[in-house]
């Protein structure tokens, strides 16, 4: 009886044990979602949930744009066309149907997952450096309506006094960062699954892909669709939380700022990108925090970029994971940097090499 | 009306003309996309500003020394930035917008966010067609004109030009017939940077000086060598006088205009892409191999 009834904790304990501490990144990982919930409970400052909640919303706008852009390779430059569309819908919508933003939040992601379908349509014959510059005209587009027609768009201004999701900050934090990590999870999982390992077909070779059977179109236009609808769920939230939906939402900034972050974080991980977004937007909003850096707070940021990337140019979280897990050799499994034989297979992961072998072998 | 027309569209379409070409060129060459490079247009406007009021140097001296020195500051960002991730695209892509933000916040910082105006250098018009035409927009066109013919001499008449076209084409085996393809691609860089830095030098009198001077310019010019094909000069030429007059048409023709015509432009962009996704003057698509 005592068994049965502890069973579930020491499965649970088992799995944590022998799937979780073994790797480092996984230890990391479960830290800072236990950090992330329990943040509002140890310390409520509410300057610091402000800064997290935004954090949270800019990461799952850098993961939507990571799913686009690096397992697809579908660089684009102009994802804040989604993030707009998600924003200025659901604002619209709240306040000109009087709707609750708990349902134009989701209005938000279904238009800007339209768009996603019209971008991807329009750019499905582009490749490369193509893509990328035609895509950056789309939020410029929009952005071009929406000034034209001031009345309806609220002009250089914005939509403003939306109201927020839930009345207090803890609401509003927990709302952002259980949206954020669903949604991150979710895309994680997408893109580790089979679905996810056509996209790196279509990225690697779009061709073979097609002569492997794939109708690669569908699949872009798909990715294109739940990118979008991501981005735009983000900007939805974002529009509630700060009460406003303005012309930033759709600005060549913010398209490259998520650039910044993908690529600073690391492509092709979902991971990178987001672990990008808590380094640096926290680290910009406590520059500027500073009177004497205010000024100097983009500068520091992108100073700090081109530094880091000088060193690992392929992205931050693959370097890292580089430095603390080694992959074994024969069964590919990831180990952590501490052992010496593989944790599956008993492979020994650094193979020990004679001075003479590594002569011979340097021919 | 027809005439500011055809008079803005020509001089409008100059120097987009100096600016897609010289992002054309070094994307043919390096196949770095250098969003900073208007960046740097922006950098020589503010030096040119600089030299003129602080220094009392007359025109043709700042404009000479502003030119230069924007060049030679490029290539220096080139080797201490760029060529390390060479190998990486994704880097050198954000390398390039940070360097273009660094550039941003530097000069707000020296100079704050508002506009700067430049005295003309050239004071009067003339009368051409029934339009009053000041010299000043005169002279970008005649500079314009100038630098073209200039490039177009270097690329087709010189050795540099042959290696140029050369790397362009097929950098491996460029670089197999003992071409040294780094300094080649140093040389279209100094090349690329010099026609934007001469842009901004004769726009810095017509238009304001600010420090988010480069942002306008840069998502027109991406949009002109899209629009003509990536890594085609001619296309690049052709396009930027399509855009200039697009922009022209819709300023003077259209109610609301000037919010439009960034717009009208990109839309006239996704429609050539839609037709020819190779652009304009582009080579088709070659598959990967």
């Amino acid at each position: 009886m005592y068994q049965a009834l502890t069973y579930p904790l020491r499965r649970g304990w088992a799995e944590l044990r022998n799937e979780v501490l073994v790797l480092p990144s996984r230890t990391l990982v479960l830290a800072w979602i236990a950090a992330l919930l329990a943040l509002p409970v140890v310390y409520g400052d509410p300057y610091v949930m402000r800064i997290i909640t935004m954090t949270c919303i800019f990461a799952i706008f850098a993961a939507s744009w990571d799913l686009l852009a690096g397992y697809t390779g579908q660089v684009n430059f102009g994802h804040a066309l989604f993030f707009g569309a998600g924003a200025y819908t659901s604002a619209l919508l709240s306040l000109k149907l009087g709707l609750s933003p708990w349902l134009t939040v989701w209005a938000g992601a279904a238009v800007a997952l339209l768009f996603g379908f019209a971008v991807g349509y329009l750019c499905l014959r582009l490749r490369g450096s193509y893509l990328s510059l035609a895509t950056l005209a789309f939020p410029l587009i929009a952005l071009g309506i929406l000034f034209a027609f001031p009345d309806f768009s609220g002009g250089e201004l914005g939509i403003s006094g939306l109201r927020r999701l839930t009345v207090t900050p803890t609401g509003n934090y927990y709302v952002a960062a259980l949206s954020m990590l669903v949604i991150v999870f979710a895309l994680w999982a997408l893109a580790d699954s089979k679905f996810g390992i056509v996209l790196h077909a279509i990225r690697d070779d779009e061709v073979a892909a097609r002569a492997s059977g794939i109708n690669t179109l569908r699949y872009k236009l798909m990715v294109f669709a739940v990118s979008g609808a991501a981005a735009g769920f983000a900007g939805a939230l974002f529009a509630h939380y700060l009460r406003v939906a303005g012309p930033s939402t759709l600005e060549v900034a913010l398209s490259f700022q998520v650039v910044i972050w993908g690529i600073f974080g690391g492509v092709a991980t979902i991971y990178g990108p987001v672990a990008a977004v808590f380094l640096l937007y926290p680290l910009t909003e406590w520059l500027g925090s500073f009177r004497a850096f205010g000024e100097l707070r983009l500068l520091i940021f992108a100073s700090i970029v081109l530094l880091v990337l000088l060193f690992m140019p392929r992205g931050l979280a693959p370097w890292v994971r580089d430095k603390v897990e080694t992959q074994c050799p024969r069964c590919k499994q990831r180990n952590g940097f501490w052992r010496k034989l593989c944790r599956l297979c008993g492979v020994p992961l650094k193979a020990e090499v004679s001075r003479a072998q590594r002569l011979v072998s340097h021919q | 009306m027809l005439q500011d027309i055809l008079v803005t569209g020509l001089v409008n379409g100059g120097v987009y003309a100096l600016l897609a070409i010289g992002f054309s060129l070094i994307f043919g060459v390096a196949r770095i996309v250098n969003i900073a490079h208007t960046a740097f247009y922006m950098l020589a406007a503010y030096c040119f500003y600089t030299l003129l009021t602080k220094t009392g140097l007359g025109f043709v001296l700042s404009g000479v020394i502003a030119v230069s020195a924007v060049t030679a500051f490029s290539v220096l960002c080139y080797r201490l930035v760029i060529e390390p991730v060479r190998e990486h695209e994704a880097a050198v892509l954000i390398a390039t917008i940070a360097l273009a933000l660094i550039f941003q916040e530097l000069m707000l910082y020296a100079f704050g966010g508002h506009f700067l105006g430049i005295p003309s250098t050239l004071e009067g018009s003339m009368r051409f067609l029934g339009v009053s035409i000041p010299y000043q927009r005169l002279l970008i066109l005649v500079v314009a004109g100038v630098m073209l013919a200039a490039v177009w001499f270097t690329l087709y008449r010189t050795r540099l030009g042959l290696a140029i076209r050369a790397t362009a084409n097929d950098l491996e085996v460029a670089n197999l017939m003992g071409m040294n393809v780094n300094r080649v691609a140093m040389a279209t860089v100094a090349i690329s940077v010099a026609l934007a830095s001469v842009a901004g030098v004769v726009v810095a009198p017509v238009f304001v000086v600010d420090p988010f001077m480069w942002l306008a310019p840069l998502v027109t010019m991406l949009a002109i060598v899209v629009l003509g094909g990536l890594g085609s000069l001619k296309g690049s030429l052709i396009g930027a006088l399509i855009i200039g007059y697009v922009e022209a048409i819709t300023v003077f023709a259209v109610p609301a205009g000037a919010y439009l015509k960034g717009a009208v432009a990109l839309m006239i962009m996704v429609a050539v892409l839609l037709a020819r996704p190779e652009g304009l003057f582009g080579v088709a698509f070659e598959e990967e191999r």
